[in-house]
């Protein structure tokens, strides 16, 4: 196996290191090699603590973060290449500090085109423009877009790094049984199949995941009857700005949407509804998009602006999900799990968050911190706190789609008239919904939340289950950031010095003391709405899991021990 | 004085019961729903100079635009 791992760190690692071809064209074109492993000879079935099914940016997520907890994981993938073509491309802030936690933050906000504006035109007018981050005081922006074949290199030259993660390409799990206490694993290869036994199955396998058929899952929800155009456009146009454009009924496209997007490598994203009856294979050849290029930018001004069209796909969506994300060994992340429509970018990053959500309870099972009882809640909360984070996801971009494509003559009457008034009145703009753009999930009525003792209270919305808040610091003159200074295990936020038995705590402290680390814009203050000795419990995946006006060690245990999934009784 | 800066509680819960009242309803029992509907909202709101700006601000932002009626034209 060591052959075998170290063989395909030197593909990735030759491969990104060849100066002659551009990166992106690199992503694009990477060829991962196929190679023999001895667990395809061996006499019983190999076991693997955790195995993750799909390479893709969940999938490697998910492995990365495992692999860096200390877990040893085998990732599968039926493949050998990388994303075709750019698909999901806005990555959301959290994914971002996400990302960075992995290892990998930093050259994709480099490469990735970073933004938070959006601007809505219906018919030939811009209406109005929203800011996703109007404040100051975050380290990373509210969305870049980046290529998914770049996030899923970057993603496979960290995985590289790790002595402890194993990719196998071209590795097609064909059948699935669940024991007591394994899941067994039948594997297609070139060279025949093999047997795994594993503790524990991620499948993160996708839209048509063949994890979910096999055992013979379903997705469930709302199908929509109508086809959309998108096309990666190359055209170098410096001048336009990186704003979310998007169009409802633009005279150079009547009746349906546009939305137009830039993407890193002067590359820019159209999306174009075409409705239900346009034919899905006529409408994906460059020539007949070309002319709907030409007439958006024509509209835009930019009409004299060379392109050329890249990889392009009529799609449809449906907004759905598995009932359970949990199934006895198997748990279920991303598109496997669940399905949106793009508006609102909640696919791919609904999918890290599931992943970061994942990582850090399989690898406490995994390394044994906890007994069986605990371990069987805490992958119950993962799919319950996964779960309700879908259905936030599917609810808003069930919304939006509803919003733009009205599916009957009184809601496109509402729909116009909001987009009308828009135009003059601020309270229509909050209805006008171009894709409610992916947030956080706080994630409410979490068992392994600890409610607020009684009497405190607290004028932020950072409450349990929240995503804990960025904030800019200072540590001997020097920027930091409150989300960068979290441990990757449980980290008690401290306002004021730490108290002596922190250090006897299992969990990493981060004390705002304004001597050796200073709020010194008071926005992590504000942000957590503090008083002096206010402490907050922050998860392994940067959720808020408690919070106290006056922390005792005592509420502290008995808030990680719930956090564990070892509820009191 | 008619509020036209964002008033709503939840806005998009609104509008997905908005357009949820109206399913199943062809476009006639719409129109008689929407009429009940201002007409409810109206007497919530009761004072009159506010009803009457927001029915000329409805008139005036409409796609075609309608000169205001004149009182008993």
């Amino acid at each position: 196996m060591a052959s075998a791992l170290s063989s395909v760190r030197a593909e990735v690692s030759k491969s990104a290191s060849s100066p002659s071809i551009p990166q992106g064209e690199r992503y694009r074109t990477l060829e991962f090699e196929y190679r023999a492993s001895p667990d395809q000879r061996a006499a019983e079935p190999a076991r693997h603590p955790v195995v993750v099914v799909g390479a893709g940016p969940v999938g490697l997520s998910l492995a990365i973060d495992l692999a860096q907890r200390g877990v040893r994981t085998l990732v599968l993938d039926n493949d050998c290449k990388l994303s075709t073509g750019s698909r999901a491309i806005c990555f959301a802030k959290r994914t971002l500090e996400i990302f960075d936690r992995l290892g990998c933050g930093d050259p994709m906000v480099a490469k990735g085109v970073s933004w938070s504006r959006g601007r809505v035109y219906f018919g030939g007018d811009a209406i109005y423009s929203f800011d996703l981050l109007p404040e100051a005081g975050h380290e990373r922006p509210a969305f870049i877009n980046l290529q998914q074949y770049y996030v899923e290199g970057m993603l496979a030259d960290r995985a590289a790094e790790l002595d402890n993660l194993e990719i196998r390409w071209c590795n097609t799990v064909s059948g699935v049984e669940q024991a007591d206490d394994a899941v067994l694993l039948r594997v297609d290869t070139p060279d025949g199949p093999y047997a795994l036994r594993a503790d524990y199955v991620a499948a993160c396998d996708g839209s048509r995941s063949a994890m979910r058929s096999l055992l013979g899952l379903e997705t469930q929800g709302r199908v929509f009857r109508d086809r959309f155009l998108i096309a990666d456009v190359q055209m170098h146009a410096p001048d336009f700005p990186a704003e979310r454009r998007f169009w409802f009924d633009p005279p150079f496209h009547p009746r349906q949407s546009v939305l137009l997007h830039k993407q890193a490598d002067d590359m820019w994203r159209v999306d174009f509804q075409l409705g239900w009856d346009a034919d899905p294979v006529e409408e994906r050849k460059p020539e007949r998009i070309a002319p709907r290029v030409q007439a958006l930018l024509d509209s835009i001004g930019a009409g004299a602006t060379p392109f050329t069209i890249g990889w392009a796909s009529v799609y449809t969506f449906a907004c759905m999900r598995m009932a359970s994300f949990r199934h006895g060994r198997v748990l279920f992340a991303g598109d496997a799990a669940h399905g949106v429509s793009p508006f609102g970018a909640r696919g791919a990053n609904s999918g890290v968050q599931d992943a970061e959500n994942l990582a850090w309870k399989l690898a406490a099972i995994a390394r044994g911190d906890i007994d069986a009882s605990a371990a069987d809640a805490l992958l119950d909360s993962y799919a319950r706190e996964r779960e309700h984070a879908a259905d936030e996801n599917i609810l808003n971009s069930t919304r939006s789609t509803d919003f733009i494509t009205p599916k009957s003559m009184v809601s496109r009457l509402f729909r116009d008239a909001v987009l009308d008034l828009s135009r003059e009145f601020p309270f229509a703009r909050r209805l006008v919904n171009s894709g409610r753009l992916s947030v956080p999930a706080t994630l409410d009525g979490s068992p392994l939340n600890t409610p607020d003792v009684t009497g405190d209270s607290f004028d932020t919305p950072l409450r349990p289950g929240a995503a804990a808040a960025d904030a800019p610091l200072l540590c001997n003159g020097e920027r930091r950031w409150l989300l960068r200074e979290c441990g990757r295990g449980f980290t008690l936020l401290a306002f004021g010095a730490a108290p002596a038995w922190a250090a006897t705590l299992p969990l990493s402290t981060v004390a705002i003391d304004g001597v050796a680390l200073c709020d010194s814009d008071g926005l992590a203050a504000a942000r957590y709405a503090a008083q002096p000795g206010t402490a907050y419990l922050i998860r392994p995946d940067l959720h808020i899991c408690a919070r106290w006006r006056a922390p005792n060690e005592a509420a502290i245990r008995a808030a990680l021990e719930r956090a564990c999934g070892r509820a009191p009784c | 004085m008619l509020i036209t800066t964002p008033h709503l509680d939840a806005p998009d819960d609104f509008y997905e019961a908005l357009i949820d009242a109206h399913r199943d309803l062809g476009d006639e029992q719409s129109q008689q729903l929407n009429a009940r509907l201002v007409l409810l909202l109206a007497n919530h709101i009761g004072d009159l100079a506010v009803l009457k700006e927001a029915l000329a601000a409805a008139r005036r932002t409409m796609r075609t635009p309608t000169p205001e009626p004149t009182s008993e034209g």
